[in-house]
């Protein structure tokens, strides 16, 4: 075991995407005391000041200060720079709140898909329906359904993934379960859900884990994309994607509002997506070859 | 006669050498050997003797850090170490061809066969398209294929495994190459297939005067086909000669210890006699499988038809078939790890035909079942004492009164039992079935099923675990069904045997009975088929 971590460690798109990774949770984690404000406070005499500007700056506190503004103000005077981190909580919440929410769905009906072959026809039916509209309409959809909060965000993201990780989960059980050491089990008289936990479970979780990064990545650009339609959550919470939405009137005016949150959006997308392939290279052993080779 | 003549391959003190991290430095070392031609070289080995890696590097087809480290490597006056991937990539086909194990995934599966042949010639030679053609069949009906027009119009998936390798052959040796590197050819395929192919090489070689470097594990191929032999343990060149030198004076204890390891194919006398009431008895069981039905037309393919036999305590019956003969078919059904369609199986006072699955989990404790392929019948995430005691536990035996039989159990089998924390991939093949065997009787089961339980292993092994089986049935009176396409095995570990052929029982009796006086065609055929039958293995090895 410890050697696959090693291998997994000494792989670069995990090193880089997992660096990256790390940085951007000590952002959220530290946001309140990397020299931020309250995201939400405006001070309407500095409004679209671009990055770097030192200026004569009225905080929450009602006192006036000399602050160098590192990545100026949006139209409202808030402080981009302060929107832009606390942005990152609601981005990797997300992401990681929906890779769970949809990775314990799909498995679980995935695992019942592919063991029980009646459940199959059903299951996969319903799952094939889900897959036939749209992601982002139906997560649309359900937002509009059940009110804009963070979790009915994460749910609303997560529900068009589950039919996914159903799928794939699915078809590593179908062949798990033909493998020998399945028809062991069975011959020694382990209960079916001892099979599946102890036996079909764990050999599937490597090309999970791999699927669990991409629905990562998608979910915090689905949560960017849905902000900036204004269907997100509300702009007191500051996320990428309505800060980016706001930044949309003033982009010929003030493109700082639009490129920091952007930029942070595209970094993040990326170390998830390069920590994903890392991980697929290493843990899948059909990658793991080729790998090998070079 | 070749030894006047220059030989076609040369090859002088290889060394090739591995990337740094694997088990050893160099795969081979010191490898020197020449093929005249039409003569037919073996290389025997073991699982990591580094034969393949001998035969990667003629082709000029070793992985990219895999590198030759030394010695060279010369077809007639080419040294083919000096030559560029270009250069290469024109011998191969032209002067050297090669026919690998497994024909399905050597064939291109979405051109037809003749398809295959014509693009080699068309690439090679300056034939018109009507020339090529009539070689193609010519060549089909040279590598006795039925029908060569049909065969011609086929994809890879309409023939038999056989046919397939047949189309292998054709291909390699269509451009008339000077060189036909066999890598395992025959070991995919069922016996009486085996012994046709090996035939056909061997007079197409001897028609054309083709030098054959011909790959293999088996020792009775060996025997079948050679001219000279070399032999390889772990990289290195034990011996080398002629074949009659290597086989019946061998100079070399590895050699020997092959030699010794090979069961002979005539049974030992039966000792003892089995007056107890069976453990497990089958009457007429059949199982059918229907495909199709609502809206296409039924199709109904009959896996095992009215089969019934007896196994009582202490006695091992042997099922011997080919591949798809139905005698996986009789042990799944036997185990309900499939339901039969009609019959009865009974273990002692139990019926195994009836009843749910579930209600027979208090049966499932008396009959155990051991698999093929060890790499593949031990849960990779599962420590092999979890695995081990798994079964116990699930019969409500406490943890720790599990694991302390599970101690005993990996002495009983020859293991450490300080290894019981580890996983299944620090194990070699071997272990891992020592390990399969303890996993089936840590729930002391009445019956044994062995499903080609030793067939993956390499011939050393096998003897150990044959050895290793016999001991534990004489301590614990187990009843043991032993599944197995090797004759060989066969008749060194079974009391009785049934030959399958179709789904059909077609002869019964004891093995010497049976081995001795074949009274079926099928059973005659088997035994004529069986490699290296003429030749007294056990007796070369005493000398």
């Amino acid at each position: 075991m410890n050697t696959t971590v090693a291998r997994v460690l000494r792989n670069g798109a995990v090193r880089f995407g997992g660096i990256v990774l790390a940085v951007l949770i000590a952002v959220a984690v530290l946001a309140p005391v990397l020299g931020t404000v309250d995201p939400a406070w405006l001070d309407a005499v500095n409004m679209n000041q671009p990055p770097m500007t030192k200026a004569d700056w009225t905080g929450p506190d009602n006192q006036t200060a000399p602050r160098t503004l590192l990545m100026g103000t949006d139209s409202f005077g808030r402080d981009v720079y302060s929107r832009v981190l606390y942005g990152t909580r609601v981005s990797l919440l997300v992401g990681v709140s929906v890779a769970v929410v949809a990775l314990l769905a799909g498995t679980f009906f995935g695992l019942m898909a592919g063991y029980f072959r009646r459940v199959d026809a059903v299951l996969m039916r319903f799952m094939d329906g889900l897959m036939a509209i749209p992601g982002i309409l139906l997560a649309i959809a359900l937002v509009a359904a059940w009110g804009a909060r963070l979790s009915t965000v994460i749910i609303a993201i997560a529900v068009p993934e589950i039919p996914r990780v159903t799928r794939l989960v699915r078809s590593l059980v179908l062949s798990i379960r033909e493998e020998p050491y399945i028809e062991a089990a069975i011959s020694i008289g382990t209960p079916t859900w001892k099979i599946l936990l102890r036996h079909v479970l764990p050999n599937s979780i490597a090309p999970m884990v791999v699927q669990g990064t991409y629905v990562c990545a998608s979910a915090i650009l689905i949560e960017a994309i849905l902000s900036f339609l204004g269907l997100g959550l509300p702009s007191e919470i500051p996320t990428w994607g309505n800060i980016m939405a706001e930044a949309r009137v003033v982009f010929s005016s003030a493109p700082h509002n639009m490129w920091f949150p952007g930029i942070f959006l595209a970094f993040t997308v990326l170390a998830v997506n390069l920590l994903g392939d890392g991980l697929r290279d290493t843990l899948d052993p059909k990658f793991n070859k080729r790998g090998a080779q070079r | 006669m070749s030894e006047t003549r220059a030989p076609v391959l040369s090859v002088r003190d290889l060394a090739v050498a591995l990337p740094a991290g694997a088990d050893r430095a160099l795969a081979v070392e010191h490898i020197s050997f020449d093929v005249g031609a039409g003569e037919i070289v073996c290389l025997l080995g073991e699982s990591g003797s580094g034969k393949s890696v001998i035969s990667f590097a003629v082709m000029g087809l070793l992985p990219d850090n895999v590198h030759v480290s030394a010695g060279e490597i010369r077809l007639g006056d080419t040294n083919l170490l000096s030559l560029t991937a270009a250069q290469l990539r024109e011998l191969r086909g032209d002067e050297i061809a090669m026919i690998f194990q497994e024909p399905m995934t050597a064939l291109n599966p979405v051109m037809t066969c003749g398809a295959q042949l014509d693009e080699l010639l068309s690439e090679h030679t300056a034939f018109s398209a009507a020339e090529r053609h009539a070689k193609t069949l010519a060549m089909f009906e040279a590598v006795k294929l039925p029908e060569p027009e049909r065969i011609f119009a086929s994809y890879p998936h309409q023939l038999s495994g056989g046919q397939r390798q047949r189309i292998m052959i054709a291909m390699a040796l269509i451009l008339e190459p000077k060189l036909l590197i066999a890598d395992e050819p025959t070991t995919a395929l069922d016996v009486t297939t085996q012994a046709e192919v090996l035939a056909l090489i061997k007079t197409l070689q001897r028609e054309r005067g083709t030098a054959v470097l011909f790959i293999t594990h088996d020792m009775g191929v060996v025997a079948e086909i050679a001219d000279r032999v070399v032999v390889l343990q772990q990289g290195k060149q034990v011996e080398s000669g002629a074949k009659h030198e290597v086989l019946q004076s061998p100079r070399e204890d590895y050699t020997r210890m092959l030699i010794a390891a090979v069961p002979p194919i005539d049974p030992p006398e039966l000792h003892h006699h089995f007056a107890d009431a069976p453990a497990l008895s089958v009457q007429e069981l059949c199982k059918t499988y229907s495909s199709g039905g609502w809206l296409q037309k039924r199709r109904e393919t009959r896996a095992a038809t009215l089969v019934s036999f007896d196994v009582r305590p202490g006695e091992t019956v042997g099922i011997v078939g080919e591949s798809g003969s139905g005698k996986s078919t009789v042990a799944r059904c036997i185990t309900r790890l499939i339901d039969p369609s009609q019959g009865e199986v009974h273990l002692r006072d139990v019926k195994l035909h009836a009843g749910s699955r579930e209600a027979l989990k208090a049966a499932r404790k008396r009959i155990q079942i051991v698999f093929q392929d060890p790499y593949r019948s031990l849960d990779p995430r599962q420590r092999v004492g979890e695995a081990i005691i798994e079964g116990p536990v699930n019969f409500g035996v406490p943890r720790e009164q599990a694991l302390a039989r599970a101690r005993e159990l990996m002495t009983l089998v020859r293991l450490s039992p300080d290894v019981l924390s580890r996983y299944p991939n620090e194990f070699s093949g071997g272990q891992r079935q020592r390990i399969s065997i303890a996993r089936a009787l840590a729930l002391d089961p009445e019956v044994l099923i062995c499903d080609e339980a030793v067939s993956a292993l390499d011939v050393s092994v096998q003897a150990q675990v044959l050895k290793l089986l016999e001991e534990i049935q004489a301590e614990l009176n187990l009843a043991i069904l032993f599944i197995t396409h090797d004759l060989r095995v066969a008749a060194q570990i079974c009391d009785r045997v049934l030959v399958m052929q179709h789904g059909i029982v077609v002869e019964q009796g004891t093995t010497r009975d049976v081995f001795r006086a074949p009274t079926h065609e099928y059973t005659r055929k088997l035994l004529a088929s069986a490699p290296g039958r003429a030749f007294q293995f056990a007796a070369a090895a005493a000398t």
